[in-house]
């Protein structure tokens, strides 16, 4: 697991053909505790998305910082992604094992995982045949074979019927209880949010800034009874 | 449709091609346009001396290292230009030079500079190519997704794994579109090329049979020649594209 400071002095995007230059974070910092859950609530085009590119290292032109307390070496970072992004010229089994050294031990813990995931007997389907819900099922099987520090998720269970969702949510604890991970997950919905975090932070506004910081120190019951439905009214969610 | 019911329907229409030809030949009943009987009685002639086996084998020859050429230099060129788009600015317009170059200007070019030479025409034919090559991969490249290579990165794949498990994929539509009308084009040009400057292969023997107005043995390469290239197309080209799609839904 790794802990994470980030630090963004300055995130801008250039003008581009009719969209005038947009400043996305100005002085934004957000530590997260090693272990934490974060759930990042926020509008559509706020920043969630650039927010976790820059801590993927996948957006290196901005101003600031993104420090791990990995003792010096890099944390392993896993990332789902808004869309499952699964290789479609490569089978199920594949594509797990693809982030794996290639050979068959890769390929045997590739088959375990997806045993754990539930999809065992589609591990030699390819992507473009699974439901939706399947193929962000083989995203989590990926992005926990790597047994990663930090997982970052990014509205990782959006489009699906809401008893798929429910059932992805347990999928996500169980792996989770088996691989602890430090967890940034992005969403829209606040009942999803209390669900799961263990610390939920609203953004606000343009330069995005921290609106809410609220701990949820709430047992799987309590989430699921008044304290859990008081906690969504004031997210402002159903 | 089954694929038997297909055949059947293009042996069908062949074999009427073929009834055609015959009644032409029938009615017209002249040397210049021989009967399909006079064009096999050409061919097996040509074999017996060895003579057709040996041009179509010297041809193929040509056909497969002009053809490879191309498709190295040009896919290089074209995966080059789609990544970097101020390489595309600079060296874009020489592409268009050169596609727009017709091809007996560079076959004659090559003969005036480098002589009558295997090299001289193996680039000939390699150069009228690589521009096709190199505009179809230029677009397949610069159509590569952006989020498959970020997923790439995140998950540390390395450029090796990168390269074969993500972007070559991506490519072989449009590696398969320019192997397909290469081969076309390609043994087409390789044709002329032996013609003004070979003395062995197709080319040349058709040049010998049109001084001697021999009409069957012209028919006999061609048909020879053609039926070589379908069975490189069917045989190699064709279930290489299906193995590469086998994915798709
Ligand atoms: N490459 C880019 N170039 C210019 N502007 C961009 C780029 N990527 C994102 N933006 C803009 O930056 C803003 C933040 O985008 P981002 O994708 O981070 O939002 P988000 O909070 O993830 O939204 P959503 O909830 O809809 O996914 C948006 O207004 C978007 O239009
Ligand atoms: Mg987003």
């Amino acid at each position: 697991m790794s802990a994470l400071r980030l630090d963004i002095a300055e995130k801008r995007y250039p003008a581009q053909a009719g969209a005038p230059a947009r400043e996305i974070f100005h002085e934004f910092r957000l530590d997260v505790d090693d272990g934490a859950f974060v759930v990042l609530l926020g509008a559509s085009g706020l920043g969630k998305t650039t927010l976790l590119n820059i801590v993927a290292g996948l957006d290196r032109d901005f101003r600031g910082a993104v420090r791990f307390d990995e003792d010096g070496k890099a944390p392993r970072i896993a990332y789902a992604f808004q869309n499952p992004r699964l290789l479609p010229w490569r089978t199920v089994l594949e594509n797990v094992a693809l982030v794996l050294p290639a050979g068959e031990e890769g390929r045997r813990r590739a088959l375990d995982m997806l045993g754990e995931v539930g999809l065992a007997e589609l591990a030699d389907a390819y992507p473009e045949r699974l439901s939706l819900g399947q193929q962000r099922r083989v995203a989590l099987a990926r992005a926990f074979i790597i047994e990663p520090d930090l997982l970052l998720m990014d509205e990782p269970f959006v489009s699906l019927d809401e008893a798929g969702a429910a059932r992805l949510r347990a999928l996500l604890r169980r792996l989770l209880e088996r691989c602890p991970a430090t967890v940034l997950f992005v969403t829209h919905d606040s009942a999803e949010a209390v669900e799961l975090a263990s610390r939920i932070v609203v953004l606000e506004g343009a330069p995005a800034r921290l609106a809410r910081d609220l701990p949820v120190a709430l047992t799987a019951e309590e989430r699921e009874g008044e304290a859990g439905h008081e906690l969504r009214r004031a997210l402002g969610g159903k | 449709m089954s694929a038997a019911a297909r055949l059947g329907l293009t042996a069908t229409s062949l074999l009427a091609l073929l009834l055609l030809w015959q009644l032409a030949a029938w009615w017209i009943a002249s040397p210049l346009l021989p009967d399909p009987a006079a064009v096999v009685e050409a061919g097996m002639r040509a074999t017996r001396t060895g003579v057709l086996p040996s041009s179509i084998a010297i041809t193929l020859g040509r056909v497969a290292a002009s053809f490879l050429i191309a498709m190295v230099v040009g896919s290089a060129i074209g995966i080059l230009l789609g990544r970097s788009p101020a390489l595309n600015e600079l060296f874009g317009p020489w592409v268009i030079v050169l596609l727009n170059l017709p091809a007996l200007v560079v076959i004659i070019l090559c003969y005036v500079w480098f002589g009558l030479t295997e090299a001289a025409a193996i680039t000939a034919v390699s150069i009228n190519k690589i521009p096709n090559v190199a505009v179809t991969l230029r677009e397949g490249a610069a159509a590569l997704s952006r989020d498959l290579d970020e997923m790439a990165r995140v998950y540390r794949l390395g450029p090796l794994a990168t390269l074969r498990h993500v972007v070559l994929p991506q490519l072989v539509p449009f590696f398969a579109a320019s192997a397909r009308s290469g081969l076309a084009l390609t043994w087409k040009i390789v044709l002329v090329v032996e013609l003004l400057g070979r003395s062995n292969g197709v080319g040349f023997e058709l040049q010998t049979a049109f001084q001697l107005f021999d009409v069957a043995t012209i028919l006999a390469y061609a048909l020879a020649f053609t039926a070589v290239v379908q069975f490189i197309e069917v045989g190699l080209m064709q279930p290489w594209e299906r193995h590469a799609g086998r994915w798709r839904r």
